[in-house]
């Protein structure tokens, strides 16, 4: 081990939970929808792309930045709210594979809309913070990745407050510990579905942000999706914490992986090995770390 | 965008094949069935390759009342980059009359017709790109990667890193990293890559960046610890602006990496902002408006309304560049067959005897207006890549500059090895190599 280059794996290590971080911050759109609908929204990663295009679109056709973010903040929102209606709410008692399917086909609507309507040029995004290391006793730390995770942070805490200190978060609580009991008390669930939407689509415009100052407002940011999944295996699917904790792991795990056994795989295993842990904990924890167990009497 | 464009992209977003024009059903026509891409992930590069060449077609139609009076006409067929999808394509196109020649700008879609374009005894054609071993004539009679197979442009790039560092003798002790798509189009070049390794000394570390790329921290923090003295970046779509931003984040000099041929483009450089400045990519055709052929598009078609990309600002552009180029190469082929068997609609196998005598020297394609856009071309019946020239443009942050004279790749190293893949995929589907003499001959 005197030949073990510790800074160099602490480095690893600190990039990946960063990235971790980036993953995280798509996870959490899913898990706000999972736990009121029992829905997993493949179609987070289109309302990203979405989102971002949305976004950058306006901000180069002369509308300024905070401008932009309200508009688009405000058109998420629409898009969220407009889901519900038209897609889940005509769904509503349908088994759990007929929601993800219509999540499925949602992705190729939006992707197919947001393309039709701001063309399919690629773009590029500055959101002002430089994507340059900084050196901390020797190990780089890129500025944007500690901003990407603060911007983190304060999402989380956001969502925190709002679901513990307003009547709508409360609502949402409710109705995600058990959606009977919540009807039966009288809470309007299709309005507590729309706003938990209208949330993972800010959600996603702050996460379509960016991960497209990092790779480009492109196609591609729609498969971000894939990246966040095995972070949802293994936080849980209802959980916020599971998607930072979950998100914080594979990042680690995968970059590690990559660096240290990597070439006896021939190298490039990051994309598969997020998965390999993912299934591992499938097997010995279902529900993910902080996933509520599932328990049904027949 | 406009009414009539939010129409057209409605229809294309729900992968409807539409025409721009219609297939020939004249015998004075030629017909190019264009399998596109103008949806989907790799839609940007779709709309100018394509975009370049239709403008090029309309612009010999316009300006020349077609080629010796021979209309050309296309129709297009939206794949979004898929193989199954080109290859329904392919199947619904191909029974329009007086095909020309196939140019899907997709590797997949490529491997995949080969076969097919083979019985149909029509030419295949994959610029800058496609198997390098159909660089062998004499096996593959209809397969022409034009201007450049994954060999030579390994060997384009490393003989421009020797140029960097004083010649070849110099790499000697050099390290040189390669960051590729992981991929069959990216991993196509390792075995290359050793080879030049060994043969110049250079030490050599080849590293795979899963698909699609949009992560890279560790490699980067790979090569960082590795301390190369270049990298040169094999990739693809998102992952090229991704490894450049990374290696900013890591502190990798980007004015040290260099780009593959599909790593060039302003999609790969715009989306990394500051972090590009400084990159240099390969090509075999320059970026720019300026060039002759280009000005008389802009004056002849756009002027006119007639102009295929939507944004203007795109002309010139790397892969509008591209399509252009395709078009003459193209265009020429049929003028040459034309002269061989008479100035009407010609047959696929006519079209591709026209490929295989494809020779425009630099005078020639001066005389096209083409001076400076790309070099020569010099495509024989075993030849089928032609010797195709290189170029090296580098990035200021809002438009490629050329920093090189046009590079040789050292075809005369890669021939046996081409020639050792060629004939193993002879031997293992039956083929009986071509002759010069069977060659001659075409079907009418």
């Amino acid at each position: 081990m005197a030949d073990f280059d510790w800074l160099f794996f602490i480095e690893v290590l600190v990039g990946g939970l960063l990235s971790g971080v980036m993953y995280s911050l798509v996870a959490i759109g899913f898990v706000l929808i999972y736990k009121t609908s029992g829905v997993l929204n493949f179609a987070q990663g289109a309302m990203l792309l979405f989102a971002a295009l949305t976004f950058v679109s306006l901000t180069e056709r002369g509308i300024s930045f905070p401008l932009a973010f309200i508009i688009t903040f405000g058109v998420m929102v629409f898009l969220g709210v407009a889901i519900e209606r038209t897609v889940l709410r005509p769904l509503t008692n349908k088994p759990p594979i007929t929601l993800f399917m219509a999540t499925l086909g949602l992705s190729y609507v939006i992707e197919g809309a947001a393309q039709l309507l701001w063309g399919t040029q690629i773009h590029g995004l500055d959101l002002g913070i430089e994507d340059l290391p900084f050196d901390v006793g020797g190990v780089y730390i890129s500025q944007f990745d500690i901003f990407a995770a603060v911007v983190a942070a304060g999402m989380v805490a956001l969502l925190s407050l709002f679901f513990r200190y307003t009547r709508i978060g409360l609502g949402f609580r409710a109705v995600a510990d058990d959606q009977f009991a919540a009807i039966a008390v009288g809470l309007r669930l299709p309005w507590i579905w729309a706003t938990v939407w209208a949330a993972a689509g800010v959600v996603a415009l702050v996460a379509g942000l960016l991960w497209s100052a990092r790779v480009g407002v492109q196609f591609s940011l729609s498969l971000i999706v894939l990246k966040a999944l095995p972070v949802l295996v293994l936080g849980g699917f209802d959980s916020i914490l599971g998607a930072i904790v979950g998100g914080l792991l594979i990042g680690a795990s995968e970059k590690l992986a990559e660096v240290y056994i990597g070439e006896y795989f021939g190298g490039g295993i990051e994309g598969w090995f997020a998965y390999v842990i993912a299934l591992a904990f499938l097997l010995v924890r279902p529900s993910g770390l902080f996933g509520q167990k599932l328990v049904e009497r027949v | 965008m406009t009414i009539l464009s939010t129409f057209k992209a409605a229809a294309l977003a729900a992968g409807i094949a539409f025409t721009i024009a219609l297939p020939a059903a004249h015998a004075d026509e030629q017909y190019f069935p264009l399998q596109s891409y103008r949806v989907g992930p790799y839609a940007a590069g779709g709309t100018g390759f394509f975009g370049g060449f239709i403008d090029y077609l309309n612009l010999i139609n316009t300006r020349d009342g077609g080629v010796n009076g021979v209309k050309l006409t296309w129709s297009e067929a939206e794949t979004q980059y898929e193989v199954e999808r080109g290859v329904e394509a392919y199947e619904r196109l191909k029974s329009n009359p007086n095909v020309a020649a196939w140019n899907p700008l997709s590797v997949g879609i490529a491997y995949a017709m080969i076969d097919r374009i083979t019985a149909d005894t029509v030419p295949l054609i994959t610029i800058n790109h496609g198997r390098t071993d159909s660089s062998d004539g004499r096996v593959f009679p209809y397969v022409f990667p034009l201007l450049l197979n994954p060999y030579s442009e390994t060997s384009g790039i490393v003989n421009y890193i020797a140029s960097k560092e004083g010649g070849l003798e110099s790499l000697k002790g050099k390290k040189i990293a390669v960051l590729y798509h992981g991929s069959p189009y990216g991993k196509e070049t390792i075995p290359i890559y050793e080879l030049l390794a060994q043969k110049y000394g250079f030490e050599l570390q080849q590293i795979e960046v899963p698909h699609p790329g949009n992560e890279q921290q560790s490699q980067w923090l790979a090569i960082r610890r590795a301390k190369p003295d270049y990298v040169v970046l094999r990739g693809w779509g998102v992952m090229n602006p991704v490894a450049l931003k990374t290696a900013a984040k890591t502190g990798f000099p980007v004015d040290h990496i260099i780009g593959n041929v599909w790593s060039n483009s302003e999609e790969d450089a715009i989306p990394a902002g500051e972090a590009a400045k400084g990159y240099t990519a390969i090509t075999t055709q320059a970026s720019g408006a300026e060039y002759p052929v280009v000005q008389e598009i802009v004056k002849t078609i756009y002027d006119a309304g007639k102009g295929n990309l939507e944004d203007k600002k795109r002309i010139g552009s790397v892969y509008h560049n591209l399509g252009i180029v395709n078009g003459i190469l193209n265009v020429e082929a049929i003028r040459i067959a034309q002269a061989k068997f008479g100035k009407r609609t010609l047959t696929g196998d006519e079209v591709r005897w026209g490929f295989e005598h494809l020779q425009l020297d630099p005078a020639r394609v001066e005389a096209l207006g083409a001076k400076g856009l790309f070099h020569s071309i010099n495509v024989t019946w075993d030849n089928h890549e032609g010797n195709g020239y290189v170029t090296f443009q580098q990035w200021d942050g809002a438009k490629w500059n050329v920093v090189s004279d046009w590079i040789a790749p050292d075809w005369a190293l890669l021939r046996p090895i081409i020639e050792k893949s060629s004939k193993a995929y002879a031997a293992e589907k039956g083929i009986k190599l071509r002759t010069a003499e069977d060659a001659e001959t075409a079907t009418n």
